[in-house]
C-alpha cells in the first residue's frame, strides 16, 4: 500500500506538470466535442488525432488520447439525451430514458446526472485500476476461447432479459448484427465473405457507419414530417441541477454501474458497450417501479453512463499491464505508444513507472477536468435544443456524412451509413429494437473466432462449454436470464404485463 | 409493434407477419450466398460454419415473429406519413455521397445544405447561404486544416 502511495505521488508529480495539465484539458475538451458530434465517436476522434501525437512525448500523447476517450464517453451521452443520437455505441442505452427526460423538459437533470455519474465512476475506476490491476488482470488471463464464447453469448442473452418488447424480435436483431459482422475477411481461413466484390467490404463493416445509420439517420427519417421539435423552455441554473430525490434515486445506479462497468471493462471485448446494456438491465430489474423505464427514469441514465465510464477506465488494465487491446480504441492507443518505442505489457510498470503512474494520476486529473468542463456547460448543451429543427437536422445529416467519411476516408462508409439509415427506419416502423444490431455487429468477429477455436480445442465437442467452470457459470447465467424473460410467456398470468400497461409490446 | 386490434374484415396481413417473413427471406438469402464458403467440420469449422448457424437462427426467429404476429397491427393500418420526405432526404444524401469525391467536400456540403434549407425548408436565402457555405467551410477548416483529416477536394482545388 505504501509503495502504491509512493508510486501515485510519483504519478502526480508527472501529471500536475503544466504541460500535462494543458493536454489533459485539451483532450477532454476535444473528446467531449467529438462525443457530441454524431458519427464521430471516440475511435474516430482518436484515430484522427493519432498523427498529431507523433511529435509529442509518450506520456503527453497518452494523456491527450485518454482524455479524448473518456471525454467522448461523456460527450456521447449529451447527444443521446438531447436529440436521441448516440455519439458512440456505448451511449445507446442512455438514449432511452435520457431522451424521454428531455421530452419531459428534464434535459438539465439528465445531463447533470450523466456528468456526475461519469465523474464518480471514472474516479472509482481509476482507484480500481490502481489497486486491483495485477489481481484482476491475472483473472482475465484465465479466459480461453470457451470462456470468451460463453461471455459473448451471455451478453447476447442479457438482451433478451432486458428487452422491453418481443424476445424473438430482439434476438432476430442480434442475429442480424452478427450476420453483418460476418462480412469481410475470415480471420482463420482468409476467405473474403459476403463482400459482393466491393474491396472496402473485405475489411468488414465498421460500427461507426452502422450505428450512425441505425440510430442517427433513422431518427431523422422518422421525424421527417416534423416541422419543429418540442423545445424545453430555457432552463435556469437551478432547473439544470437534479433535485434531491433525483440525486437519491441515482446513488444506487451510479454505485452499481461503476462496479459492474469496471469489472466488465477488464474483460476484453467491447466492454463499455456491453456494460451499459447490462447496467440498464440491472437497474430495470432491481427497480420497484420498472414501468418508469423507457419513460424518463433517471436511473436509466445514471446506471449506463456510470457503467460505460467505469468500463472505459477498466479497459486500460489489460492494455497497460498485459499489452492486450480490449477494444479498437485501446488498440489505437497502443499503436500511439509503440510509435515512441514503448511496448505496453507486464514490464511497463517496472521499467517505465513514471509513464504508468503518470497516466494513472492524469486520469484523476482528467476526471476533475471533465466535471469542471461539463457541469457549467450543461446549460450550453441544453441551449443547443433551441436551434430550430429545420436548421438542426440538415447540419446533423452533414455531420453524419462527414463523421463516417472521416473514419476510413472512404465513401463506401457513407453508403453503408445511408443503407443502415433506410433499414433502421423500416425496422423501427415495424417495431424492432435496433440496439441489438449494433451489439451483434461488435461481438460477431470475437464470437466467431472464439467459438471456432473452442470447437477446434475440443475436437468438435460442444461439451467443452460445460466442462469449464467459468464458461458454464456464464452460460448458466445467460440461460437463466433468458428463462426469466420467457416466464411471462410460459405461465400466462391474468395480471396484465407491465409492458402493456405502459404501451410497450408484451413479449411474443 | 403495439398489439392494436382493428375491426376484422376477413383475413388481414399483419405487420409482424410481413417483417417475420422478410427475416426468413433474408436468412434464406444468406444461406444461399453461404454455399460458396466451405463449412468444414465441427472439429474444424470453416468460414461458412458460423454464417450457416446464424442463418438458421435468424430464420427460426423470423418464423417465430411471423407465427406470433397474428395480433400485431394490420399492414394496411400502418401510417407512412413521413415516408415520402424520408425518401427525399435519403436520396439527397445519396447524391451527396456520389458527389463527395467528385466535387469535393466543400461544394458538396454547401449544395446539400442549400438543398435542405432552401428547397425543402424554404428558409430565407441569406440564412440558407450563410448556414450552407459557413458550415461547409468552417467544418473543412476544423477537420481538414486543423485535424488534418484528408477530406476530398475537387479538381478545381475547392
Amino acid at each position: 500500500m505504501v509503495e502504491t502511495f509512493n508510486n501515485l505521488l510519483l504519478g502526480f508529480s508527472v501529471a500536475l506538470q503544466p504541460q500535462i495539465l494543458m493536454y489533459a484539458f485539451i483532450g477532454c475538451l476535444i473528446g467531449t466535442l467529438v462525443g457530441m458530434l454524431p458519427g464521430v465517436g471516440p475511435l474516430a476522434g482518436i484515430s484522427m488525432l493519432l498523427p498529431a501525437t507523433f511529435g509529442l512525448n509518450p506520456i503527453v500523447a497518452m494523456v491527450l488520447l485518454a482524455g479524448v476517450y473518456y471525454g467522448a464517453m461523456y460527450g456521447g451521452s449529451t447527444t443521446s439525451i438531447l436529440i436521441r443520437l448516440p455519439g458512440e455505441a456505448a451511449s445507446v442505452m442512455t438514449c432511452i430514458d435520457g431522451y424521454a427526460m428531455t421530452q419531459q423538459g428534464r434535459a438539465g437533470p439528465a445531463l447533470a446526472i450523466a456528468a456526475i455519474g461519469s465523474f464518480i465512476a471514472g474516479t472509482l475506476g481509476v482507484v480500481g485500476l490502481m489497486l486491483l490491476a495485477p489481481t484482476l488482470a491475472t483473472f482475465a488471463l484465465r479466459f480461453g476461447p470457451p470462456e470468451y464464447t460463453a461471455l459473448l453469448l451471455m451478453g447476447l442473452l442479457v438482451l433478451a432479459y432486458m428487452t422491453g418488447g418481443s424476445i424473438p424480435k430482439t434476438l432476430a436483431m442480434a442475429g442480424l448484427g452478427l450476420m453483418l459482422g460476418m462480412i469481410g475477411i475470415d480471420a482463420m481461413s482468409g476467405y473474403t465473405r459476403f463482400s459482393f466484390g466491393v474491396l472496402e467490404l473485405s475489411d468488414g463493416i465498421g460500427i461507426v457507419p452502422v450505428a450512425v445509420g441505425l440510430f442517427g439517420i433513422s431518427e431523422i427519417l422518422m421525424t421527417a414530417s416534423q416541422q419543429t421539435l418540442k423545445l424545453p423552455k430555457n432552463p435556469s441554473l437551478r432547473e439544470l441541477m437534479p433535485s434531491r430525490s433525483e440525486l437519491k434515486q441515482s446513488i444506487g445506479p451510479i454505485a452499481r454501474g461503476s462496479t459492474v462497468g469496471f469489472f466488465i471493462g477488464i474483460i476484453p471485448g467491447s466492454a463499455h458497450i456491453i456494460s451499459s446494456f447490462i447496467a440498464y438491465g440491472i437497474e430495470r430489474r432491481v427497480s420497484k417501479t420498472p414501468e418508469r423505464f423507457g419513460h424518463g427514469a433517471i436511473e436509466g441514465v445514471a446506471g449506463p453512463e456510470s457503467a460505460n465510464n467505469a468500463a472505459a477506465t477498466g479497459a486500460f488494465i489489460p492494455m497497460m499491464a498485459l499489452g492486450i487491446p480490449t477494444s479498437p480504441v485501446t488498440a489505437v492507443m497502443i499503436a500511439a505508444v509503440m510509435v515512441h518505442g514503448i511496448s505496453p505489457g507486464p514490464m511497463l510498470i517496472s521499467q517505465q513507472p513514471e509513464l504508468f503512474w503518470g497516466f494513472v494520476a492524469s486520469m484523476y486529473v482528467g476526471n476533475v477536468v471533465l466535471l469542471i468542463l461539463n457541469l457549467p456547460m450543461v446549460g450550453l448543451f441544453v441551449s443547443l435544443l433551441r436551434i430550430p429543427y429545420a436548421y438542426l437536422y440538415p447540419c446533423i445529416l452533414a455531420f453524419c456524412i462527414l463523421g463516417c467519411y472521416s473514419v476510413g476516408n472512404s465513401v463506401v462508409d457513407v453508403w453503408i451509413m445511408l443503407a443502415m439509415g433506410g433499414i433502421g427506419y423500416a425496422l423501427r416502423k415495424f417495431g424492432f429494437d435496433l440496439a441489438p444490431v449494433a451489439l451483434g455487429l461488435v461481438l460477431a468477429p470475437m464470437l466467431e473466432l472464439s467459438l471456432r477455436q473452442s470447437l477446434a480445442m475440443s475436437a468438435g465437442s460442444y461439451g467443452i462449454f460445460f466442462e469449464r467452470p467459468i464458461a458454464v457459470t456464464m452460460l448458466g447465467l445467460g440461460v437463466l436470464m433468458l428463462v426469466i424473460s420467457l416466464k411471462p410467456l410460459i405461465f400466462k398470468s391474468k395480471k396484465k404485463d407491465w409492458r402493456a400497461t405502459v404501451g410497450l409490446d408484451e413479449p411474443s | 409493434m403495439s398489439e392494436q386490434q382493428t375491426p376484422s374484415r376477413g383475413w388481414q396481413l399483419r405487420s409482424d407477419q410481413v417483417s417475420g417473413l422478410m427475416l426468413v427471406a433474408l436468412a434464406l438469402y444468406v444461406w444461399w450466398m453461404n454455399r460458396a464458403y466451405p463449412l468444414g467440420t465441427v472439429a474444424e469449422p470453416g468460414p461458412g460454419y458460423v454464417p450457416l448457424l446464424l442463418a438458421i437462427f435468424m430464420g427460426a426467429m423470423g418464423l417465430l415473429v411471423a407465427l406470433s404476429g397474428g395480433k400485431s397491427m394490420p399492414l394496411a393500418a400502418m401510417e407512412w406519413t413521413e415516408a415520402k420526405r424520408a425518401i427525399v432526404l435519403l436520396i439527397a444524401c445519396g447524391v451527396a455521397a456520389f458527389a463527395l469525391e467528385r466535387l469535393g467536400y466543400r461544394i458538396t456540403m454547401a449544395a446539400l445544405l442549400v438543398f435542405f434549407l432552401g428547397v425543402m425548408e424554404r428558409r430565407k436565402p441569406v440564412m440558407v447561404a450563410t448556414v450552407g457555405i459557413g458550415f461547409a467551410f468552417v467544418t473543412y477548416y476544423l477537420f481538414a486544416t486543423l485535424l488534418r483529416v484528408p477530406l476530398p477536394v475537387s479538381s478545381w482545388g475547392v
